[in-house]
């Protein structure tokens, strides 16, 4: 049978690439992988998965040096020959192995206002809002958005300037400026501008090229840009 | 105040952009011409020395470019040399004065050489 030779990060900060030889199988993917060397021949590797089928984000991990889906990363597409070498995600710390630490990130989520702030009650009736609008079509580009943090790794800005709000957090609050029920815009557009915002952003399309949904971060990202410089423009931000 | 200044920073850098990219242009299309017709340094003097229409467009190209360049500059200060913010700017806006300087300069000699 076919082997394939991994690599595969252990340890924290400190540590290095270990080896493992695993059986090759048709369509076998990333997080297979993983899964066989942790039930077979590595008990204590640690790795985060949780749906297996690309809907939860828990599994992402840099994969041939690119950050991806390991649940939905095909072996045949990014083996190098025989080779296979994978880490954690990059600008996150690692807690253990191909674990890291997702706190910043998010908390990253809640620094650019990425939570929505209604002012309906229930008492009052539904909004409604047109499916055809510009605003709403804006926020649906982006919607979909599952926090894997694949754009987040893949960044360079957030390497060079780790306090960068990063994409996924900048993504999240373009879909709130773009959602007429929202109430808090003004704290919005402050928290998401300056040097640590979208003013940062140099728009290399990282997070646009490996984004397993195919979203456009960095659209979103030029999108806060316009909109902060007209309210800057108004004296409103 | 600084996420408004940083807004009209980028508003600034996008306006001067749209101004150097019909700039560039036009100054390419002049080089062009220039070489392949084997002007020589006195012939180009001679065209330019006292137009008005090659001093305002000099001065416009000076401009943009004073404003554009020294806001990237400052970007990348902080992200590569470990600049504050603070001594990034104020190191970009000096590097605006002396592109300026050194663009006027030039474009003085160039309608008056």
């Amino acid at each position: 049978m076919p082997t394939l030779r991994v690599s595969i990060w252990r340890g924290r900060t400190e540590g290095g690439f270990v080896d493992y030889d695993v059986p090759r199988h048709e369509s076998q993917t990333v997080l297979d992988v993983v899964t066989h060397v942790q039930r077979h021949l590595e008990p204590s590797l640690a790795y985060r998965f949780a749906c297996r089928v690309g809907m939860c984000g828990s599994c992402a991990m840099t994969v041939n040096g690119v950050a991806r889906w390991t649940c939905r990363t095909h072996i045949a597409n990014v083996a190098d020959g025989d080779r296979l070498e994978i880490a954690p995600l990059a600008n996150l710390p690692v807690v253990k192995d191909l674990v890291t630490d997702m706190r910043g990130f998010f908390d990253k989520w809640a620094r650019a206002k990425g939570r929505f702030e209604g002012r309906r009650t229930r008492d009052d009736d539904f909004a409604r809002v047109d499916p055809a609008s510009p605003a709403r079509k804006l926020a649906d580009a982006g919607i979909e958005c599952i926090g894997c943090g694949v754009c987040y790794a893949s960044c360079d800005v957030v390497a060079w300037r780790p306090d960068f709000l990063g994409p996924a957090a900048l993504n999240r609050a373009w879909t709130l400026v773009n959602d007429v029920r929202d109430d808090a815009q003004r704290e919005r557009l402050r928290a998401v501008a300056g040097d640590a915002g979208c003013h940062a952003c140099h728009t290399q399309g990282s997070c646009v090229e490996r984004c397993p949904k195919h979203l456009a971060p960095a659209a979103a990202i030029a999108g806060l840009k316009r909109v902060t410089a007209r309210a800057a423009a108004r004296g409103k931000l | 105040m600084e996420h408004a200044a940083q807004a009209k920073r980028w508003y600034w850098q996008r306006v001067s952009a749209m101004v150097l990219a019909l700039c560039v242009l036009v100054h390419l299309v002049t080089i062009v011409y220039a070489v392949r017709s084997g002007l020589s340094g006195e012939a180009l003097l001679a065209r330019t020395r006292g137009s008005v229409a090659f001093a305002a467009f000099y001065a416009v190209f000076v401009m943009a470019c004073a404003v554009h360049v020294p806001i990237g500059v400052a970007r990348i200060a902080e992200e590569w040399l470990g600049l504050g913010s603070c001594a990034a700017n104020a190191a970009a806006n000096a590097f605006a004065l002396l592109l300026a300087v050194m663009g006027f300069t030039a474009v003085y000699a160039m309608v008056t050489g």
